[in-house]
């Protein structure tokens, strides 16, 4: 039986070790917000947080999880009000939307590192995230609209 | 625009009827099938006005919800038509919900997305349906207040008698407008008194996306839902010729291992019934990273195929075609493509004389270019859920067009057509591969060969290696210059694998006096569909590149050279059957002209490209602004006009723009599938690439052309034009011509970009 941390609950299962989280996540836990796109840590649309850590769940095993605070796009925030989330709704970032959480949860790490990203660096942070629909420009300016806003959070 | 006769009968007239517990809920049933004709877009169904539209409920509480009648996947058609309901309505777009309709064709129309074809399809329809409703309501106030109708007025969901000081809500009079009889021809806003479209309205699922809710199609679950995958040969031109599932099935979590057949023998083919793999093999259980571990431990032999036969259903009666066994190679396609295009091909288009004017040039320009098959990529890979018994079938997942894939579904599952239920979910991107539903008829095969609900889901690798890709594509074209360097003769001969990408009456036809347009195929087993902008993809690329060219060669402006054609094309233009508009053609020129302050200044500092296109219905132009940073090419900045009549959702709109321009570049530059023995070379994003952040322009300013022409889409126009802008950039950066896609690979005659 493994116990995991997600979201700051507790949640125990019966599985392979060598699970990669983001299908406990999906699978088991109804955590569908973290999505699959390769499968081999290529597009970030799987990315979570790991004791505040950007990790790819496609190939982060449950066991390497275990005794870590994982956060989910269903755990950044209360209601949407995580600086991102609100710029993403401001700036209306998203076509089909299927890489966005995965594009949230890599800006803010990002945004915890760096407090006002230049683009350079918003551009390399983010390098491993792709967007199908090419709203890149939007990501960007959400990504700097999150800093400006973001103060204390 | 044509108008569909309405009278159908009864199923013609509007229906409305009483929701439980009071309120009015109003849809309109019409004609039950609507022809989609195939033309050379590949999917462009006539513009229809039929009286088939979607629901409008609303509670005697006054909420008021709007179906969606079209599947979503990022052109946010989930908010924009349902702006169109709620503006000839007049409901507060802010207290709206909005909810995806069921496939219903006899109540919500086509329900196709693809074609760049919903805001057009839907325009009027949808907005009969709010004013009708409107007009409904009114006149159940009108009777209940005792009052003439042209007295009341309507704002924001409340209705008004200004002269007595009455008001209500519309809550309050939908039960009792339910029950009226339905008028027909209700009038529709004048389009300068929008409030709601021409506004821009945000994406009404936006919170939804940045929560992590479910939303797509591998995100449904369902009470006792097992996991499915396939396994499919390793190569085009293959198939299964043995396998031993006994280890597969001793995995943990795994309850079936076997192999599906997708269509007996004598199946006729309908044109979305495409799929490359008749035989496959399913591994079932009952998590995801359990049935990913079991497939590896299948043992399977797999065969040459051979040869064939398949048979399609036509309008003149079924036909058989041969699919050759051969296993490919990239190497050997492009060589093949070379001799075809010396053969003879097959006439598409002709004008004047222009083997004559050929001959006696004082100059004739010949080029030829390439473009690689292209994978869709969707961020969603294939799913679909099915729930199949004896005598029904739920399925719920992505699709592109319901009503193309449930006949296949009916047939295969030998259910009648009300017992197959098709939803559609959100969908991750779908760029006209989820218009082919064989993923549904997989799911619902191997629903029922287990006896349970599932979900069949296919691994990137899976989905990458599938193929209904993008055609591989070849063009030459050739032009006679006399010697005045006036352009005398246009000839463009394109072919493909499996088919060529030629419309033959888009600009320049029309503007020459001596114009050829030809075409060839060479067969593969390489299954092709729509791509966003099917043929036009890369017709754009070729065509405005040699515009380039030519313009260069005539010591011509690229942008004034083409408003010269155009000018020709419009005041005395050659030929029938030109597929353009030469004043919105050149509007956008014009346009883009403008905004990109073409020769401005700012000019040297960046490679500059121009192209320009027609397709779908709407016309984009593009001015795109290139450096090299060590070498390596990048778009710094884009500006593009675009004429799609009116913009419902500007904002949205522009976001749509920014994508496909960042798409063209990624695509243009990057892009391709390669074959070695029929395997496909680009499994997953490691090798397949796609345009990153970094990769992106820092500046996409896109300019729309302010006219009333009903609105027509944008999914499509914008792309095409993209290819062609940037080979025009590149060309000024490294001062040698672009002719193989993608760009960033060898190009001919030089030693390497």
């Amino acid at each position: 039986m493994i116990t995991l941390n997600i979201n700051k609950k507790n949640y125990r299962i019966e599985a392979d070790p060598n699970t990669p989280l983001l299908w406990v996540l999906r699978d088991h836990f109804g955590l569908v917000g973290t999505k699959y796109g390769c499968g081999i840590a290529q597009c970030g649309a799987c990315v979570v947080h790991l004791d505040g850590e950007a990790v790819r769940s496609c190939v982060t095993k449950i066991s390497r999880a275990q005794g870590k605070k994982v956060v989910t796009i269903e755990g950044l925030s209360e209601s949407n009000n995580h600086p991102l989330q609100k710029a993403w709704l401001e700036l209306d970032v998203s076509q089909c939307g299927y890489c966005q959480a995965g594009q949230i949860m890599s800006a803010a790490v990002l945004l915890r590192e760096k407090k006002n990203p230049s683009n350079q660096d918003i551009d390399d942070a983010m390098a491993g995230n792709i967007c199908r629909c090419g709203t890149y420009l939007r990501i960007r300016e959400a990504i700097q609209l999150a800093a400006k806003e973001a103060g204390e959070f | 625009m044509e108008k569909i006769n309405a009278n159908q009968g009864r199923r013609a007239f509007l229906k409305t009827s009483l929701l439980a517990g009071g309120g009015l809920m109003l849809h309109f049933s019409g004609l039950a099938k609507m022809v989609v004709p195939v033309t050379d877009e590949g999917i462009t169904p006539a513009v229809q006005w039929i009286e088939i539209t979607g629901y409008i409920k609303i509670t005697p509480q006054n909420n008021v919800t709007i179906i969606c009648p079209n599947p979503e996947f990022g052109q946010n058609v989930m908010t924009s038509l349902p702006m169109m309901v709620a503006e000839e309505l007049e409901v507060d777009w802010n207290k709206v919900t909005v909810e995806m309709g069921p496939h219903d064709n006899l109540k919500l129309g086509p329900q196709f997305t693809g074609g760049s074809n919903s805001m057009r399809m839907y325009w009027r329809p949808l907005r009969e349906a709010g004013a009708t409703a409107r007009n409904l309501l009114m006149q159940a106030a009108a009777q209940e207040w005792n009052v003439p109708l042209e007295e009341l007025t309507t704002r924001a969901g409340m209705l008004f008698h200004e002269k007595s000081g009455k008001q209500g809500t519309y809550g309050q009079f939908a039960s009792k407008a339910s029950v009226l009889p339905v008028p027909k021809g209700v009038k529709l806003k004048e389009v300068k008194n929008f409030k709601v479209v021409r506004n821009s309205q945000k994406n009404v699922e936006g919170a939804k996306i940045v929560s992590g809710k479910p939303l797509f199609g591998l995100d449904y679950m369902h009470e006792g839902m097992l996991i499915a995958m396939i396994q499919h040969p390793p190569a085009f031109g293959m198939k299964l010729k043995s396998f031993d599932g006994s280890a597969a099935l001793k995995m943990p979590g795994i309850k079936n291992v076997f192999s599906l057949k997708l269509y007996e023998d004598d199946f006729e083919q309908a044109g979305f019934d495409v799929r490359t793999f008749n035989e496959l093999l399913v591994v079932v259980g009952k998590s995801t990273w359990e049935v990913m571990n079991a497939r590896k431990k299948l043992i399977v032999e797999w065969m040459p195929a051979g040869d064939v036969k398949d048979t399609m259903a036509g309008r003149g009666g079924k036909r058989e075609v041969i699919v050759p066994g051969e296993l490919e190679n990239t190497s050997v396609q492009l060589q093949k493509m070379q001799e075809y295009a010396k053969k003879p091909a097959r006439q598409l288009r002709k004008d004047g004389d222009p083997e004559t004017a050929f001959k006696h040039a004082a100059q004739v320009i010949e080029r030829t270019y390439n473009a690689p098959f292209l994978a869709h990529n969707c961020m969603e890979p294939m799913n679909f859920f099915a729930h199949v018994t004896d005598d029904k079938a739920l399925l719920v997942g992505p699709l592109q067009a319901p009503g193309w894939t449930e006949p296949t579904l009916c047939k295969v599952l030998n259910l009648p057509p009300e017992k197959v239920e098709i939803q559609m979910t959100r969908m991750g991107g779908g760029f006209g591969r989820r218009a082919y539903g064989h993923y549904l008829t997989e799911a619902a095969l191997i629903s029922r060969k287990v006896k349970a609900p599932i979900k069949l889901i296919y691994s990137r690798e899976d989905d990458t290696t599938y193929g209904i890709y993008r055609p591989m594509y070849t063009a030459t074209y050739r032009a006679a210059l006399d010697a005045n360097k006036n352009l005398i003769a246009f000839h463009v001969k394109g072919g493909g694998i499996p088919e060529h990408a030629i419309h033959a009456n888009r600009f320049p036809a029309g503007a020459v006096d001596n114009y050829l347009a030809e075409g060839w195929e060479i067969p593969s087993n390489i299954t092709i569909g729509a791509f966003r902008a099917p043929r036009s993809n890369f017709n754009a690329a070729a065509e405005q590149s040699f515009l380039d060219e030519l313009a260069e060669a005539m010591d011509k402006d690229p942008i004034d050279f083409r408003l010269e054609l155009l000018k020709r094309a419009k005041e005395n233009p050659v030929g029938k059957n030109n597929e353009y508009d030469a004043d919105r053609y050149a509007g956008v020129l014009k346009l883009v002209k403008e905004k990109s302050d073409w020769k401005g200044p700012e000019h040297d500092k960046y490679s500059r490209g121009v192209a320009a296109y027609f397709c779908h219905n709407s016309y984009a132009a593009h001015v795109v602004d290139l450096t090299l940073r060590e070498g390596e090419p990048y778009v710094e900045r884009v500006f593009s006009a675009i004429d799609c009549g009116i913009v419902v959702n500007p904002d949205a709109a522009t976001n749509m723009v920014q994508g496909a321009v960042v798409d063209g570049i990624g695509n243009s530059l990057y892009g391709g599938l390669t074959h070695k023995d029929g395997v496909v070379e680009e499994s997953n994003f490691h090798k397949y690439r796609i345009i990153r952040m970094h990769e992106a322009p820092a500046k996409i300013e896109v300019s729309f052309v302010h006219n009333d022409i009903d609105p027509t889409g944008l999914g499509e126009p914008p792309f095409p034009p993209v290819f062609g802008a940037v080979a025009n950039a590149l060309y000024k950066a490294k001062g040698h011509r672009f002719y193989q896609q993608p760009f960033t690979s060898p190009q001919p005659g030089t030693r390497n970009v």
